[in-house]
């Protein structure tokens, strides 16, 4: 692969809800951040791709509601339903091959406007399973259910991740929960759908963001800090989740064995430096690091607690405060790339964690992780 | 460098108004079999799949990953991308843009559209802003009709220039075996039809369809491997450039010499790419999204087929039959069958067809070069031009 730099990144803050802006000013406020921060104007980006999803939104065509803030006039423009860090992949896509030279990707989400509920029971089969109930939060506690069992995890291990995540909020001006948590308090939470309590689970919010990518070329004209895209790479599983097992990550484990492969990553433990993940639920985290390579099967739970995922840990998760800190969907894919971004340049403010060269970003679509896409930046060309 | 792309291989369903037999991955999987099957390659060659659709007609999130038991997506990367109407030829360029990247070499795009479970009109009404636009434009066809009123207003067309395009779609599609309406309509029976939105009637309107289509795209590197001729994508370009569908209407357009700005800039893009000056003698077919008959005057002119006004004459003249010298939609085009994710891919599968010479009774003597659009949003357009010959360089 050629090489393809991240030249700019804007993240709006996360908030539960942000009453007085409508998709078109999030988006704005996104772009305008990343503009700044790649010192460019509108003019010098050549193409854009939208992220929306018109379920979410309450419109179809949910893009057509960006375009002006988005300042795709007279651009080629696309839009990618599903995770921002799929957006990016398209946007880097284009970039590749030859035709632009700089792409502009945005993504925007209003769970202040949605019905979080109905819409996601609306990913499950309209015949055989929707009448079930089921829907983004039950699925994921028959996952983290087929997980624990499995592996022998308890419910405390994944609290753990919860206390961890939100403490790492503190450090993250954007985020939309930092709390001080006990283990004790996260188990006395009250359940959602057991095993899940509320307190393992993302919170709704609203927010947006937006990067921009840049040919080799391009990028080193427009920042003296690229941020190298190393490797990507994205796998789906099956559908229905009776199709599935949902203890294994095999999916993940195929997208990250090949976006390693790109980056020629052999240990990741050893060569990657920093992970941002969705972490939507607290028992994904652990199954996620699974699956990027960071542990063998079940042993998330053991990793996290020897402090290695920690901020100052061996390999730092989520030093963010992650999607339990604040989960504007499809916004908190490219939200975990902005994050690799800012921590390699070392411009992290007070969560920034020393010496990162090499990060992983990682995204999911559709029920219980069933889509990963994994990206390595590096701040190496 | 990027790679060139060609399509190698095309699957399409019988386009029906309702097939009530299968369920949207059984639909989408007999679209998907017939590619593979005309590729001669099975799902497991496929390196990546790309999917579209609109999300508020068959009521289903997270397409991508529901449709992995039909699209064969399966411990595959699958992306989803939606549009609007313009989603066929989004899911067209972004399997070319796939393949043209260098990270994958053979990417299978897929369209559908199952529209007897859906509430056609009540779904595009959610398109337009809810403060501003819902309360004036109700569904797909009052924008149209708005449209087809400025340009009678501006260029003198009549309702009788407009039905000729509308019996024409319906003539060619008696030659296409894919096509939903199989009518033999005359201009009276047109012009008889009742109005939906003055001064559009029902005959003058693209009909609501089940189907789906998909499309295989390979790279330079491997079509030798496909039994098919290759079809090659020369150009893409797209403009999606309005946010309210009062928009297009304001005068600073129609003063700027703008009629359809997105359809303009967006051919004139590929055009320049291509070098194609008079795309009336070069092109040898087109296959448009032309939703409703004003469509088909119109969009000649802002493709550059002709001058301003001049999209009666040109119709009226022949040019676009068959047997003229750019017949236009042999397929029966967009009025003929619209399942809309499938549409604009639809009129990219047809132009590949058209160039390897296999449109069976619709095919076109000769075609070396040929033009697809998509049209949707908010007055957006697609283009893309395909040719017989492998293109000097990638210029996507």
């Amino acid at each position: 692969m050629e090489p393809v730099a991240v030249v700019g990144v804007g993240m709006t803050a996360m908030r539960r809800e942000r009453r007085e802006d409508g998709y078109a000013d999030l988006v704005y406020e996104a772009v305008r951040l990343a503009l700044e921060d790649a010192g460019m104007t509108i003019d010098q980006v050549d193409n854009v791709v939208t992220v929306s999803n018109d379920f979410f939104d309450g419109r179809t065509i949910s893009s057509m509601a960006v375009q002006d803030a988005c300042g795709s006039y007279d651009k080629n423009v696309s839009t990618v339903e599903g995770d921002g860090t799929f957006g990016a992949f398209y946007g880097l896509m284009r970039i590749l091959s030859g035709s632009f030279e700089t792409t502009l990707v945005c993504a925007h989400h209003k769970g202040s406007e949605s019905v979080m509920p109905l819409i996601t029971n609306a990913m499950f089969d309209p015949v055989y399973e929707r009448f079930l109930g089921v829907e983004a939060v039950t699925s994921s506690a028959l996952q983290a259910r087929a997980y624990m069992d499995r592996f022998g995890v308890s419910e405390e291990d994944c609290a753990l991740v919860s206390v961890k995540n939100h403490a790492n909020a503190f450090r993250n001006p954007l985020a939309q929960l930092p709390l001080e948590l006990t283990v004790e308090e996260v188990m006395s939470s009250p359940y959602v759908a057991e095993p899940l309590k509320v307190l393992d689970c993302c919170p709704i919010s609203d927010g947006a963001s937006a990067v921009i990518l840049a040919s080799a070329e391009r990028a080193e004209k427009i920042t003296s800090k690229p941020v190298w895209v190393k490797g990507v790479a994205h796998c789906c599983d099956a559908y229905h989740l009776g199709d599935r097992d949902l203890s294994d990550v095999r999916a993940l484990r195929d997208a990250a064995r090949r976006a390693y492969s790109m980056a020629g990553i052999s240990d990741p433990r050893r060569e990657i430096d920093l992970v941002e993940l969705y972490d939507a639920f607290s028992y994904m985290e652990l199954m996620w690091l699974e699956g990027l390579g960071f542990c063998g099967p079940g042993e998330g739970g053991k990793l996290t607690a020897s402090g290695s995922t920690a901020p100052e840990g061996e390999i730092p998760v989520n030093p963010s405060g992650g999607c339990l800190s604040g989960h504007p969907v499809l916004v908190a894919g490219l939200n975990r790339l902005i994050e690799c971004v800012l921590q390699i340049r070392g411009e992290a403010g007070e969560r920034q964690v020393d010496n990162v060269r090499t990060a992983v970003a990682h995204g999911i679509n559709g029920p219980c992780g069933q889509s990963h896409c994994v990206w390595v930046l590096g701040g190496e060309r | 460098m990027g790679k060139r792309v060609a399509v190698v291989g095309v699957g399409m369903t019988k386009q029906r108004s309702s097939r009530p037999d299968v369920n949207g991955q059984e639909l989408i999987n007999e679209a998907v079999r017939a590619a593979l099957e005309d590729a001669g390659i099975s799902r497991r060659d496929i390196d990546a799949v790309v999917i579209g659709n609109m999300d508020h007609f068959e009521g289903i999130n997270y397409v991508d990953t529901w449709s992995v038991d039909g699209s064969g997506a399966l411990m595959k990367p699958i992306m989803k991308l939606t549009t609007g109407g313009t989603t066929g030829t989004t899911v067209a360029m972004a399997a070319y843009y796939h393949v043209a990247s260098g990270l994958f070499d053979r990417v299978l795009a897929i369209g559908w559209e199952k529209n007897s479970e859906s509430d056609t009109t009540g779904a595009i009404i959610t398109a337009f802003d809810p403060f501003w636009d819902r309360p004036i434009f109700a569904g797909a066809v009052a924008g149209l009709a708005l449209e087809a009123t400025q340009y009678m207003h501006l260029t003198g067309a009549t309702e009788e220039d407009a039905a000729y395009v509308a019996v024409r779609e319906r003539r060619h599609a008696l030659n296409n075996p894919y096509a939903h309406l199989h009518i033999n309509l005359t201009i009276e029976d047109v012009m008889n039809s009742p109005y939906l939105s003055w001064p559009v009637k029902m005959g003058d309107m693209c009909p609501r369809t089940d189907g789906a289509c998909a499309v295989i795209f390979a790279s330079e590197d491997v079509v030798d491997e496909f039994p098919n001729r290759p079809a090659w994508i020369l150009a893409v370009a797209d403009r999606h450039l309005w946010a309210y569908t009062s928009d297009p209407y304001v005068n600073q357009a129609l003063e700027n010499g703008w009629w359809f700005p997105a359809l303009e800039w967006a051919a004139r893009e590929v055009y320049d790419k291509v070098g194609i000056r008079d795309p009336l003698k070069e092109v040898d077919v087109a296959e448009l999204y032309l939703p409703y008959s004003f469509a088909g005057l119109r969009y000649m002119e802002s493709l550059g087929f002709c001058g301003r006004g001049e999209g009666p004459a040109l119709v009226r003249s022949g040019a676009t039959d068959m047997g003229g010298k750019c017949p236009v939609n042999p397929s029966g085009g967009v009025m003929s069958s619209n399942a809309i994710g499938a549409t604009g891919l639809l009129r990219v599968a047809e132009c590949a067809l058209q160039i390897q010479g296999r449109a069976g009774d619709r095919q076109v003597p000769e075609v070396k070069i040929a033009l697809a659009t998509g049209f949707g949003g908010c007055f957006w357009s697609d283009v893309l031009l395909m040719g017989r010959e492998m293109p000097e360089k990638p210029r996507g």
